[in-house]
């Protein structure tokens, strides 16, 4: 009686699992009865992927928790912003860093997302962290970069408790609920944060000439670090809502999908 | 949905030719068909067609030929137009499977319009066209010859493309997705109006090591341009005109075409050392990433025409590489 009732439940998990790692193919559906068939070998090696993600995913809702508590009691203390990011700076970096290995995962395939989307994501927050806020210190005290980093930390927190929570079948409703709705508000907020920190850090760049090459060299070739962070800028016009809307048909599925597995039961 | 009816579905040799030639009284048993057609995302039947026993016209509303995918099977691969359906693996009720490929354009009208504008962009930046570099340089010549022999190799290069597109090349296919000209002019014209901005800039440094380093440099990109010519003419009497047959290219008297002892696609292996060739000439950072990028591609495509000729010939030789001799 237990039995089958577990396999369901395994592949009902697997299934939200790949759903919500944003594997959209409906190919999915297919792969994963494949992988129940060829399932011995397959077991130990996911095992070990299982508890490696298990591991990971709680790693990095620790470092983020702890970047939100720290904010909290540094705002709590002090009552402004100012100088926060001296104190965050460490952590951001680290948990931001560390967040690399996920395109590894997708890469080695124990995540089943493309290595491309992902790489993206971590790429444009890599950029911001040691790019922007790290190297333009006159901008670290702005009000946009407290406002993306609070956006960061709230979905970082949502995001990997919920991955951690699915590796060990026991997801609480608001985790999931949190995670497919406050992207709504969060996402777009984030966004703005982005901006109008790039935007904020315009002046400094163009007065110092950072990352920049001038002609004439030897290589014959030269980058100006003002224009690229407008291309960037600009760049978030068409990939913004790509991203976003992606988002919200992820979301529309895996509420449509979990009606259908109801059913099914 | 309308009735949509590909070439592919008519039977090019009509299974009797008894109908045709009166002449003799024997009778033949006619063979009719019957061809359904299926949407192959859907499934939903498209077009049902009893008593397919002659060349049916190819009519369609507003899916012309090009943009029809025929198939046996939803995921495989398209029938060809010249496929016979007496010849296919179905019964007497033979179930197709239809997929809209998008808007279509020819392949010599993608391949003339993405080299043209090298061409002239290049042209452009070479005579300094005014709004480019600052006012003072409008219409001046650079002062390094360098600068003359890269304008004339880059657009020796992009005249020979047309040229060839236009009486060399046999293509397999006619037609290609029409977002394609758009991606692949892109790519092009951005990366030539990226590095003419650098060769013909008024700050521009010729190589370091001078008349040397440019003398080795045009010979590789003469050597690898003639090379990639002959090649193209080589592949080019594989087959015969009008045939979309494919053979396995093999070494002709033309020392050029040795080179297909060791490679699979040796015109790509031609086009990295004329780019090689360009970069040390220029000593250009962006023709180097132009380079490296054409080079990833050209490596892509090599790999799978290396992948599909194995899959082809069973004899076909092992010393062969994709695109560089015993490496990749």
């Amino acid at each position: 009686m237990t039995n089958p009732r577990r396999q369901l439940c395994w592949r009902s998990v697997f299934v939200t699992f790949a759903v919500c790692t944003g594997t959209m193919a409906s190919g999915e559906e297919d792969r994963t009865v494949e992988e129940k068939e060829t399932n011995n070998k397959k077991r130990t090696k996911g095992a070990i992927a299982t508890a490696w993600l298990t591991f990971y995913n709680i790693a990095m809702t620790a470092g983020w928790l702890v970047l939100a508590v720290v904010m909290v009691r540094y705002y709590l203390q002090k009552g402004t912003h100012k100088g926060l990011y001296k104190n965050i700076a460490r952590t951001l970096k680290f948990s931001q860093t560390f967040a690399l290995l996920e395109v590894g995962h997708c890469a080695i395939g124990i995540v089943r997302t493309s290595v491309i989307v992902t790489g993206v994501q971590v790429c444009s927050r890599i950029f911001m962290v040691w790019f922007i806020t790290n190297s333009i210190r006159q901008i670290q005290n702005e009000e946009s970069v407290i406002l993306f980093v609070v956006v960061w930390t709230i979905t970082e927190i949502t995001r990997y408790s919920f991955y951690t929570f699915n590796l060990l079948n026991h997801l609480p409703y608001f985790i999931k609920w949190a995670r497919y709705n406050m992207f709504i508000v969060m996402y777009p907020l984030g966004v703005i944060g982005e901006l109008l920190t790039i935007h904020a850090a315009l002046p400094y760049v163009r007065r110092s000439g950072m990352y920049s090459l001038r002609l004439p060299n030897k290589y014959n070739v030269s980058f100006d670090y003002y224009y690229f962070l407008i291309i960037v800028m600009l760049s978030y016009i068409p990939l913004f809502p790509q991203l976003y809307f992606h988002m919200l048909r992820q979301r529309r599925r895996v509420l449509h999908g979990e009606i259908v597995v109801e059913k099914d039961e | 949905l309308d009735l949509i009816v590909g070439s592919v579905v008519a039977a090019p040799g009509p299974p009797t030719p008894a109908k045709r030639k009166p002449t003799k009284k024997t009778k033949k048993a006619v063979v009719f068909f019957e061809v359904e057609i299926l949407d192959a995302k859907t499934k939903d039947k498209l077009c049902f067609l009893d008593k397919v026993g002659k060349v049916l016209p190819s009519f369609s509303l507003h899916w012309y030929p090009a943009r029809q995918s025929i198939r046996l099977d939803p995921k495989g691969k398209s029938l060809k137009d010249e496929d016979v359906l007496q010849h296919l693996p179905v019964g007497t009720t033979a179930t197709f499977y239809f997929r809209d490929l998008g808007a279509q354009i020819s392949w010599v009208t993608v391949f003339l319009t993405e080299y043209a504008g090298p061409l002239l962009i290049y042209l452009m930046f070479y005579f300094r066209v005014p709004f480019i570099y600052a006012p003072k340089y409008d219409f001046t010549t650079s002062k390094h010859w360098v600068v003359h022999l890269a304008c004339m190799c880059h657009s020796f290069h992009y005249v020979k493309r047309l040229l060839e597109t236009l009486f060399v090349h046999r293509f397999s296919h006619g037609t290609m997705p029409l977002r394609n000209i758009f991606k692949n002019c892109t790519y092009y014209w951005g990366f030539a109006a990226w590095m003419a901005y650098y060769i013909n800039h008024p700050l521009y440094t010729p190589p370091i090591y001078g008349e040397q380093q440019i003398r080795l440099a045009l010979t590789v990109f003469l050597f690898c341009q003639i090379g990639n010519f002959s090649i193209h003419i080589a592949l080019r009497n594989l087959r015969p005109p009008g045939s979309k047959t494919r053979k396995i290219p093999y070494p002709t008297k033309n020392p050029f075409t040795w080179i297909f002892l060791l490679v699979s696609c040796p015109n790509y292996t031609y086009e990295l050392g004329s780019w090689l060739g360009f970069t040390l000439m220029t000593q250009c950072l962006p023709v180097a990433f132009f380079t490296l990028v054409g080079f990833i591609q050209m490596t892509v495509w090599a790999k799978g025409k290396h992948r599909s000729y194995l899959k082809e010939f069973r004899d076909y030789p092992t010393l062969r590489s994709p695109i560089l001799p015993f490496i990749l």
